[in-house]
């Protein structure tokens, strides 16, 4: 593998300085996406700085309720935080639903909103790929697709975002902080992922050389009974081919608020709006939920290999609130 | 002697190498350290089909500590006119870069050798290499039966009794189904690994396989030595399921080690053992039995086609599995294949009869739904008393035990036969059972048993552990035959200067060694006189059991078995959970219940794995593998697999010395059945197609 250099931070300031802007260097966080990359050769940075050592590992209440994570926040702890059980129970359940034990001891949240695309042709250098190699084509359309998107990709690319964290964190309007030589920034989730377009391997609106130093979650009553629901092909140690984080609020019958997102169907983690919007106001029955699930799912596009996303998630949206809509009327 | 111990065969011996590989004792090929070492890394083929125009060496051989760049055009020449160990010409694709063809994608054209492996592997990553492309063809369907051949292989490729038209026109009832099976890996934990050095005019490797007896044979054929100058060791081996025969590593490693006249190592990555070490064919089978009302066959009709590589053939037996299981009128079967631009295919755990099983058993369940008859009383009824198309005796036959007792101890009596009417919460359940079989045999094997000057033995057999427990096994075998505890007995094995032996593949590997074990050492013991003086050098009896094997009578030998198994079925997202398994086998006498057992419930999750998981895309335009890693690949997780039991039934080979038939694939046998005719009998949906996928479930309808 190729040779690079290696430097470790200790304070947000120096490893933003420490990168430098510089192109063929990279953070590291805890390493378990990054290094299988570097090992296939997906990614040959020059250099890596590492980040671990900084002091952005607290999760902190915030003063109107809600918590604040820091970016080197392990998997971990972050899934045993009493206050994220708490409060975001799907988050927790969402982080404790990927990889294993010992790559959630290691993995970050800062990483884990940045890891790459699964997409098997995205990992094998020997095949094009627009997201690794721009104007080099898509195999997948084509080819193997049937763990491929069906919601936002285009003819550039279907490949979906693997993080099942970040769908329970999209959920609850989760704001990403950022540092840069220029000061620190701040992205809504929401925006934090770039739409596909004809621009695949640009993957975030994170200006050059920035930091992630921690995510924000907004109080959410709602996500006190909140859940998350992984569909894969095997019982663990697998990305989803659909998941679902949702939360759900009925009074009298009738849905006072509910968040909703989806996983393994889109480039990022897919905010349920349309499903949201039609849920709102609507009785809490497995008819809305159905209706909801299809307004939402009206703008899928599957491939021919994958067109059982559709179902799968339609399924998984009946299921799950259905499942809360008993729970909050026991 | 006054601690005689009768009887250690039959009780349970933790490994003797279980605490060194615990503690990281243990070193395995690519652990071992050798002075001088360089490293070599494999530059494969990015083109399926097509020729090696040039390659960009000079640029390679200026990066730091690249010491060679081995290609087509270089490299020391083999020869492959040569019949092996294993009764046939050597697969081309291990006769390394001695033309400029390229006949699959992941085909090997260079070797980049470099002081250390992190620099063998970024020059050989930068390689250039020019191909004139051809078009390649990697499409494996049933369609392609048109241009398909039967071929022998470890089995007949066709073998026909009756007329098969006439007694389906006589068959009450008539089931006609396709199965396929998709290509799958062996992907042993252990990457394939050796290290080539030539040693006072000798040559040496240090490998990973399945039997250094088989590989030395190769490397000294493939490399024109004499035999005695060639030695390989395997001491440890992390898994091998088919896959650790000769391979390129082995090959280039030597090539290497030749040219630059120092030891060298050549260790694949997971990717590359996904196009150099062989795999399962797809297989597309058409079974079609015929039977009376009251489910006796008249017909059992079994097509298999697999897929094979444009430069050598292998045939998948599938279609052989039934040919000593049932007995029918007509009893047609024929296993064929297509050539393609694709690796070779190789033996892979239960070879044939792991996909052929599946087909036919799961055939088996739907015949015993249309008849209205137990699947287990079906089977029971189509019980031979002979060979149904050999028409030779049975050395023991012992199927209808395993399902009495696995019907017992599965609860199998209580069972409402209709499908889709259990649920429990968003699952659903069912259960299903097959049938397993596979042949028994044994192959020569050579022996020394040595009683040394302290009262302990040594026994030098060229057995390969591969993580089965054979040293075990024949430690406690030898203890027995020798009338000593097993504390007294020191197992040499994986050294292919310890003389000719089995190697391990095809069940036959502990049965065999124990063969040879036990006869040196009972000769030993008899000639041993009470209380005499061993002489310091001690004294050592060896045996070859070439005449004895050969003169096993013609038979029809077997380990049969009863597979069954629970799965719950989640028909809104697809999901399948197998809730528990039992399989209960006949399997001659078993040596080590711990082993044994770890043996057959392995055997069992590969069938899971095979039911629900195991799949190898080929990407058509490119030729090559879809996410060829563990990550795309995708085995049963601990999460996957339930209790399993696997228990055995008293069935001593009559013809063998320790009463062994051999245990190593029979556990796979049937299982993936057992659990298709569950999901059936969960959702009222068959399928036909492994694995079965969530979205194969999701799809196929069933939804409540």
């Amino acid at each position: 593998m190729k040779e690079f250099g290696y430097q470790r931070a200790y304070d947000v300031s120096g490893a933003v300085a420490l990168l430098d802007g510089d192109g063929e260097a990279r953070f590291l966080g805890g390493g378990t996406n990054l290094v299988d990359l570097m090992k296939t050769g997906v990614e040959r940075p020059a250099r890596l700085v590492d980040v671990r050592e900084l002091p952005l590992n607290q999760i902190e209440a915030t003063e109107d309720g809600g918590l604040r994570i820091g970016a080197t926040v392990t998997n971990s702890d972050l899934a045993a935080h009493p206050e994220v059980r708490r409060r975001y129970p799907a988050l927790t359940q969402a982080v404790l639903a990927g990889a294993s034990g010992q790559l959630r001891n290691m993995a970050t949240v800062g990483g884990n909103l940045l890891q790459r695309t699964r997409c098997g042709y995205f990992a094998d250098v020997t095949s094009p790929c627009n997201k690794r190699d721009p104007g080099s084509g898509c195999p997948a359309i084509e080819g193997e697709h049937h763990n491929h998107a069906v919601l936002g990709a285009s003819e550039h690319c279907v490949a979906t975002h693997p993080s099942d964290m970040g769908v329970a964190l999209t959920a609850f309007d989760a704001r990403v902080s950022y540092e840069t030589a220029d000061g620190p920034g701040e992205l809504p989730l929401a925006d934090f992922y770039l739409p596909v377009g004809e621009t695949p391997h640009l993957e975030t609106a994170l200006p050059p050389g920035a930091l992630i130093t921690g995510v924000t979650l907004p109080p959410a009553p709602v996500a006190a009974g909140s859940r998350y629901r992984k569909v894969r092909e095997r019982a663990s140690y697998a990305f989803a081919i659909g998941s679902i984080a949702a939360a759900l609020d009925v009074r009298d019958g009738v849905v006072h608020d509910v968040r909703l997102a989806f996983g393994a169907v889109a480039s990022r983690p897919w905010r349920a709006r349309t499903a949201e919007s039609v849920l709102t106001g609507a009785p809490a029955d497995a008819e809305t939920f159905a209706a909801a699930a299809d307004a939402e799912l009206a703008a899928a596009r599957p491939l021919p290999h994958n067109g059982y996303k559709v179902k799968l998630m339609r399924n998984l949206v009946v299921a799950v609130l259905s499942e809360l809509a008993e729970e909050a009327a026991r | 002697m006054t601690t005689v111990t009768r009887g250690a065969v039959g009780t349970a011996h933790t490994r003797v190498e279980g605490r060194d590989k615990v503690t990281g004792a243990a070193r395995y090929a690519a652990e071992i350290p050798f002075a001088e070492l360089a490293h070599g890394w494999l530059v494969l083929s990015t083109v399926a089909r097509g020729r090696v125009r040039s390659v960009e060496s000079d640029a390679a051989l200026a990066m730091p500590g690249v010491l060679a760049v081995l290609h087509h055009g270089n490299a020391p020449r083999v020869d492959t006119d040569y019949v092996g160990l294993m009764g046939m010409s050597p697969d081309p694709s291990i006769a390394l870069f001695q033309q400029e063809r390229v006949a699959h994608l992941g085909w090997p054209v260079a070797l980049v050798v470099a002081e250390t492996s992190e620099q063998a592997r970024e020059a050989a990553e930068s390689l250039v290499v020019h191909y004139d492309q051809e078009p390649h063809d990697v499409a494996f369907s049933a369609e392609r039966q048109s241009e398909a051949y039967a071929l022998d292989g470890h089995m007949p490729g066709v073998v026909e009794k009756g007329d098969l038209e006439d007694r389906l026109a006589a068959s009450a009832v008539v089931l006609d189904a396709e199965y396929t099976t998709p290509e799958e890996y062996h992907n042993p934990m252990e990457p394939h690994a050796a290290t080539a050095l030539w040693e006072g005019g000798r040559l040496e490797v240090v490998d990973s396989n399945q039997g250094t007896t088989w590989i030395a044979g190769e490397l000294a054929n493939l490399f024109s030595l004499d035999p005695a100058s060639v030695r390989v060791r395997s001491e440890h081996v992390g898994g091998g399921f088919g896959s650790k025969g000769v391979r390129a590593h082995q090959v280039a490693a030597v090539m290497a080690a030749t040219v630059l006249q120092r030891p060298v190592r050549v260790v694949m990555t997971r990717r590359q053992m996904f196009s150099l070490t062989g795999y399962r064919s797809p297989t597309a089978q058409r079974v079609r039995l015929g039977a009376d009302a009251d489910g006796r066959l008249r017909v059992l009709e079994h097509q298999s086609l697999n897929q094979t590589s444009s430069v050598h053939e292998f045939v998948e037996p599938s279609a052989a599995a039934g040919r000593s299981m049932y007995g029918a009128e007509a009893h047609h079967t024929a296993s064929r294949i297509v050539r393609l631009d694709v690796p070779t295919p190789t033996w892979m755990r239960a070879p044939g009869e792991a996909p052929g099983s599946f087909a036919l058993e799961s055939a088996f369940d739907e015949l015993a739904e249309r008849c209205g008859i137990d699947p287990i009383e079906l089977r029971l009824r189509n019980e031979p008393e002979v060979g149904p198309v050999s028409g030779l005796p049975f050395s023991s036959r012992n199927l209808a035990a395993c399902f009495q007792e696995g019907a017992r101890r599965f609860g199998w009596a209580d069972r409402d036969p209709r499908p889709g009417v259990r649920r429990e919460g968003r699952w659903l359940l069912g259960t299903g059972t097959a049938a397993a079989s596979f042949p028994a045999g044994a192959m020569p094997s050579s022996a020394a048993v040595t009683a040394e000057a302290d009262g302990t033995f040594t026994v030098r057999i060229n057995a390969a552990d591969i993580g089965t427990g054979a040293r075990t096994a024949l430690t406690v075998v030898a203890a027995d035959a020798l009338e000593v505890p097993t504390d007294r007995v020191r197992v040499r094995i994986g050294d292919s200067d310890l003389g000719p032996a089995m190697f391990a593949g095809g069940s036959m590997g502990t049965r065999s060694w124990a063969w040879a074990v036990t006869t040196a050492a009972a000769e030993l013991r008899q000639s041993l006189a009470p209380g005499a003086d061993i002489p310091a050098e001690g004294i050592t009896v060896r045996s070859n059991t070439a005449e004895a094997v050969g003169a096993l009578a013609q038979k029809e030998r077997h380990s049969f078995g009863a597979q069954f198994a629970e799965v719950a079925v989640d028909p809104a997202t697809g999901e399948v959970r197998v809730r528990r398994m039992l399989g209960v086998f006949a399997a001659g006498r078993i040596v080590n219940p711990l082993t044994a057992r770890n043996q057959l419930v392995g055997g069992m999750i590969w069938g899971i794995s095979m039911a629900l998981h195991e799949e190898a895309v080929r990407d058509r335009t490119s030729g090559g593998l879809y996410g060829a890693d563990l990550a795309g690949y995708h085995v049963a997780a601990h999460a996957d697999i339930p209790h399993i039991e696997a228990d055995w039934v008293d069935d001593p080979d009559p013809d063998d010395p320790v009463g062994i038939k051999g245990i190593g694939e029979i556990g796979i046998v049937g299982a993936a059945a057992a659990v298709a005719n569950a999901v059936w009998h969960a959702t009222g949906v068959r399928h036909r197609n492994l694995p079965i996928r969530p979205d194969r479930v999701l799809m196929a309808g069933g939804d409540a």
